[in-house]
């Protein structure tokens, strides 16, 4: 091992490059559809090609026709695997949600176009998709919900006959606000009432689904694989839906090519497969196709939103009062109704706003489900509080940089107990602000705007912002517990020095493209003073990780980094005990420093860890009563949520003889705590800026009148490639969160969260003066042109 | 996202590549770059029980100017045409337009031949060649024959080229006149929602993606011959057509984008 001899502030804060990436550069990293698994049945499944239709036959001769198809099973048919097992979800946000029994496979009714109605099971994954596509389904279709507004619509279509209604839950915030607030929208100088809508986005991580069961007949059990974000929780679903025991069940996520949140779930295909592997006693798999992935996973956003709010004659917001509609899609799948309550509590947006109203109804549609997709319900909240703040600065005629300085919350004020119910850590948001304008350089770019809009050109510049604040670091269990979440919030961590020195890293967190690997070794190669790569980090396999709630919600660093850093500390509290033994000094006496422990003022008597590390494998000579080997165990449950925050600023030109939009500047200063690894933390900005400034302008899951995806695939479907992707700006101010010990507050969904509401308010600010005053998502060119042409009194 | 069953066929030589598509008939299809045929199998939309890969053919790879017309071999690649001296001396249009196609990896595969035999009316190369009064040069079990690439383009994805025909080169004449190429579209690596090519001083002008077929904006070159400025001409750019309607557009708005595009077109390569 390298004992390095300086103090160890060497690492943390580090621009290191990633363990992880020459294993996935060089195409070593084995994803799910990698695996090799001789004998295995693949599953190719037949998805449903109407919105909502009665199935009243399924014909597999033509299927059954194929060489190497040997099956094809009806919902009928696989209703015995199951029983009464349906697919979970987890969180029942009110007593009376409504919940529809979400079997794997549709017994008798199709609900959305994706909806699984048949399996074919086949010799190769080739004859799998040969056989689905054979297998002919004798439709009758129904009526069909598709838009969030007419599914509350008097008479609609009911997509659950059964429940009643196409309500699934009402959920708020009010308390007994209610007076309090009408009242203050009575006396307000100024109003502000806009409507927003979210349109529903396609997760498109650069690997699609899959999964594998593998099962042991002899004694059993069943080995899960599965591209998934989530393998410890998987598990326990699968434990349940299947009555699988759960020590005869393990779950193994292998290399995962992203997710975003779509592979935080508990999947129709999971369950099909185990079920199916249980039965045959043969590996069962399947790999989604990307077409596929479209409809069968889960999508994101989907909101009607409107928001209020009352300010006085300073443009001081007193009140703030929104109501969500807010679409869960056919069915409900892991987290689905959570997530438009993720943003619940954040409308208020980074505001002193002393009077709250939230309220959201869920409805079912008959299209694929919603769940959480990269920052679940917070991009929502931030977009629509920060599109309202600009049309306040525009009511009280000042610029959106003073209309946000004159209501943040103050530097002073945390911990600042905001309205909504939670205790924001820390911020200086006005700092952070006043950076972003000075690197976007605002003052030049409106001179600019000025001059072009003076000299009549079709190019015109347009500056938005976007301050946002977030609750990261999910989550406090108890929180969990008042929200009627599922689960707990809390993550686990191992860390053995094993006797040469080594240290292993266990865990409970799953990375997915993030860099665990990397910052994991860093927090624990600075502690002990050993090189980041004599640290290695096990993950992602129950049978190796046992404990954790793996990662989404920007909790790795939070929760799981926290675990780490603690579980580190014992291990040195352990160390301390031996070095102390060894030395005939107090343990108080004792500094441990670059890897080495030292008596005080005697600097001679000294022991270094891998000494320590060794005496604590031989256990030769411990102190009496200490259990052997250098080890230490910590499950963390944070105490709070932790609170990024940040100022983007998006400079656009817009071409208003097209409508086209081009993103010329883009500038970010986050406050995520202290950073770690400065290039992982950029790294996650800029993806998560790009995927906010796609749904602003490129992305959109378009369905028609007969629940039809009509952008079903990547050419119509547009996510944005590198050469889309702006020119990125950034900075960052740290304020530690003073939640966990590392000061550490989280990264992941920073971008996404900031970016759309910067992008929209930029190009409305390019063409304000033309009299548009707002642009629906995405900002495609017919639909800038369009809304310049309305504005000027009719198509041009 | 999996083709139907195919089986593979390497040909050695046009002969035996159109020989082999005459032994398998309709159910045949060449294979050069792949790069629309392989995404329409993946999607199903075309399920040839053959492929006949002429991708290998590289006798059918060269840029030849001279006596006031350039020879292209149907195999030629996008990237080839994009960065040939020797095509941006003698026909510049045809070599900016290549490299406005897709992006770098589509650009490396596709070929000429390929992208004129596809017939997508939204595709850029068929418009440039259409614009430079282009020929096609065929071969067919009974010989060669010369398609004038006004006479190519009969619908969508359709041409006059027979089942069991090839193209082998396509000629455009040498054209250093005033020449652009406006392509709008939304991604870097998209067709173009509406694309304009001027060639010869605004002799030539066709338009992409506004019809079934590339199509000649005959009512903007008859402006242009009838002295009328590029505005004025560009405002006729959408007259008499149908254009296409999808989620980046409806009609209206192509039509809108057609005007635009023309009078930058004309406006960039010179034409008053
Ligand atoms: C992501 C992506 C982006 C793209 N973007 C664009 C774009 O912006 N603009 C654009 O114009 N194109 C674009 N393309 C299409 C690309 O240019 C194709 O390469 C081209 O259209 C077809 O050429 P190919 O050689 O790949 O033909 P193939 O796909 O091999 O064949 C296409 C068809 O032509 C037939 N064929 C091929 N060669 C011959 C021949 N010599 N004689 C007779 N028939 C033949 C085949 O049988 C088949 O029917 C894109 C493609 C992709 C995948």
């Amino acid at each position: 091992m390298t004992i390095t001899e300086e103090a160890p502030a060497g690492h943390i804060g580090a621009r290191r490059l990633r363990k992880e990436d020459p294993a996935l550069l060089t195409g070593e990293s084995k994803f799910i559809d990698d695996l090799a698994l001789p004998g295995a049945i693949w599953v190719g499944v037949v998805r449903s090609t109407e919105a909502h239709a009665n199935i009243v036959g399924i014909d597999g001769s033509a299927a059954l026709a194929i060489d190497g198809v040997n099956e094809v099973l009806s919902g009928e048919d696989l209703a015995l695997l199951w029983g009464e097992g349906a697919l979970p979800c987890a969180w029942p946000v009110t007593g009376d949600m409504k919940t529809p029994t979400h079997l794997p496979v549709a017994r008798s009714t199709a609900k959305y176009v994706g909806d699984a109605v048949a399996v074919v099971l086949a010799d190769s994954r080739y004859a799998a998709a040969d056989g689905a596509a054979a297998v002919v389904v004798d439709y009758e279709p129904l009526p069909a919900v598709v838009e969030i507004e007419d599914a509350v619509a008097d008479g609609a279509p009911l997509v659950h006959p059964d429940l009643e209604s196409n309500e699934c839950y009402t959920w708020g915030l009010w308390g007994d606000n209610a007076p309090a607030v009408d009242a203050a929208f009575a006396e307000a100088a100024h109003v502000v009432s806009e409507r927003y809508l979210q349109q529903r986005l396609i997760p498109a991580p650069m690997e699609p689904r899959g999964c594998a069961a593998v099962p042991s007949p002899a004694g059993g059990e069943l080995t899960l694989y599965s591209a998934t974000q989530i393998p410890h929780i998987l598990k326990v679903m699968t434990a349940v839906v299947l009555g699988i025991p759960e020590n005869k069940l393990r779950v193994v996520a292998p290399s995962v090519g992203g997710g975003f949140g779509c592979k935080l779930n508990v999947y129709a295909e999971e369950i099909l497969c185990s079920a199916l592997a249980m039965q045959r006693g043969a590996p069962v798999r399947w790999t989604e196709g990307r077409a596929e992935a479209a409809v069968s996973t889960i999508q994101g956003r989907g909101q009607v939103q409107h928001i209020e709010l009352a300010a006085d004659a300073d443009g001081k917001v007193q009140a703030v009062r929104v109501k969500l509609l807010a679409d869960m899609g056919a069915y409900l799948q892991l987290v689905t109704p959570g997530v438009p309550l993720l943003g619940g509590f954040l409308y208020h947006g980074c505001y002193d706003i002393g009077l709250y109203l939230f309220e959201c109804t869920s409805v079912f549609t008959n299209r694929t489900p919603t769940d959480a997709y990269r920052g679940a319900g917070r991009p929502e909240a931030t977009y629509a509080i920060e599109r309202a703040m600009d049309s306040l600065a525009v009511s009280v005629g000042v610029s959106p940089e003073e209309i946000r300085a004159r209501n943040f919350i103050a530097a002073d004020a945390f911990p600042y107990e905001s309205s909504a119910g939670l205790t924001f850590d820390s911020g200086d948001y006005q700092v952070v602000l006043d950076k972003a304008v000075a690197l976007a350089g605002v003052a030049g770019r409106r001179a600019e705007a000025a001059q072009r809009r003076a000299a009549g050109s079709s190019k015109r510049i347009g500056v938005g912002f976007s301050s946002y604040v977030e609750m990261c670091g999910l989550a406090p269990s108890r929180v969990l517990a008042s929200l009627a979440y599922g689960a707990g919030g809390w993550e686990a961590a191992t860390v053995r020095v094993s006797p040469t020195c080594k240290v292993q890293v266990v865990t409970g967190s799953t990375p997915h493209g993030q860099g665990h690997e990397t910052c994991w070794s860093m927090i624990v190669a600075d502690k002990l003073g050993v090189d980041p790569d004599d640290v290695e980090i096990l993950h992602s396999d129950t049978a190796v990780s046992p404990t954790g709630l793996d990662t989404y919600g920007s909790r790795s660093l939070a929760v799981g980094g926290t675990a780490v850093y603690m579980a580190t500390d014992k291990v040195i509290d352990k160390a301390r005990a031996i070095a102390a033994h060894q030395l005939e000094a107090s343990e108080d006496d004792l500094e441990f420093s670059g890897g080495v422990f030292r008596v005080r003022g005697t600097p001679e008597a000294e022991v270094p860890l891998a000494g320590i590390a060794f005496a604590a494998f031989t256990a030769h000579d411990l102190p009496d009563g200490m259990e052997p080997n250098l080890e230490a165990h910590v499950t963390y449950d944070p105490p709070n949520f932790t609170f990024p925050n940040g100022t983007h600023i998006a400079v656009v030109e817009v071409d208003t003889d097209t409508g086209n939009v081009d993103l010329i500047d883009y500038v970010a200063v986050d406050d995520c705590g202290v950073q770690i690894n400065p290039l992982i933390v950029e790294g996650q900005v800029h993806g998560g800026i790009l995927q906010g400034a796609a749904q602003a302008l490129y992305e959109d899951a378009v369905y028609n009148s007969d629940g039809q995806l009509v952008s079903a695939n990547l050419g119509d479907y547009l996510v944005p490639s590198a050469a889309e992707a702006p020119r990125y700006r950034l900075d960052s101010h740290a304020t530690p969160s003073p939640t966990n010990p590392m000061g550490v507050k989280g990264v992941g969904e920073a971008g996404t969260i900031a970016a759309a509401p910067a992008v929209i308010n930029a190009v409305v600010d390019a063409l304000r003066d033309l009299g548009v005053t707002d642009v629906d998502m995405p900002a495609s060119p017919q639909t800038v042109w369009r809304a310049i042409a309305d504005a000027q009194g009719g198509a041009s | 996202m999996i083709p139907a069953a195919f089986d593979y066929e390497v040909a050695e030589s046009a002969e035996a590549a159109i020989s082999l598509l005459a032994e398998h008939g309709d159910d045949a299809k060449l294979l050069a770059g792949g790069h629309s045929l392989i995404p329409m199998m993946r999607y199903r939309l075309a399920t040839p029980s053959v492929l006949v890969d002429v991708g290998r053919l590289d006798d059918l790879r060269y840029i030849r100017a001279g006596n006031g017309t350039v020879s292209i071999g149907a195999l030629t690649r996008h990237s080839e045409l994009e960065h040939s001296a020797a095509l941006a001396e003698a026909c510049p249009l045809l070599a900016s337009v290549a490299a406005l196609v897709g992006d770098p990896a589509v650009r490396h595969r596709g070929t000429l031949g390929g992208t004129l035999a596809h017939a997508d009316p939204a595709s850029d190369l068929p418009a440039a060649v259409l614009a430079l009064g282009g020929t096609i040069v065929a071969q067919g079990p009974g010989g060669s024959r010369e398609i004038a690439a006004s006479d190519f383009f009969t619908g969508y994805f359709e041409s006059v080229l027979d089942a069991d025909e090839m193209i082998t080169e396509v000629r455009v004449p040498a054209d250093r006149g005033g020449w652009n190429y406006q392509k709008f579209n939304r991604r870097a690596q998209d067709w173009a929602i509406v694309g304009v090519a001027v060639a010869g001083g605004g002799s030539g002008v066709s338009l992409v993606n506004m019809g079934s077929v590339p199509v000649r904006a005959s009512g903007v070159e008859a402006a242009l011959a009838g002295g009328a400025s590029a505005a004025e001409a560009a405002a006729v750019a959408a007259d008499g057509l149908e254009p296409p309607e999808d989620l980046n557009a409806d009609a209206e708005y192509r039509s809108h984008l057609a005007r635009v595009l023309t009078e930058r077109a004309l406006n960039a390569a010179g034409v008053a």
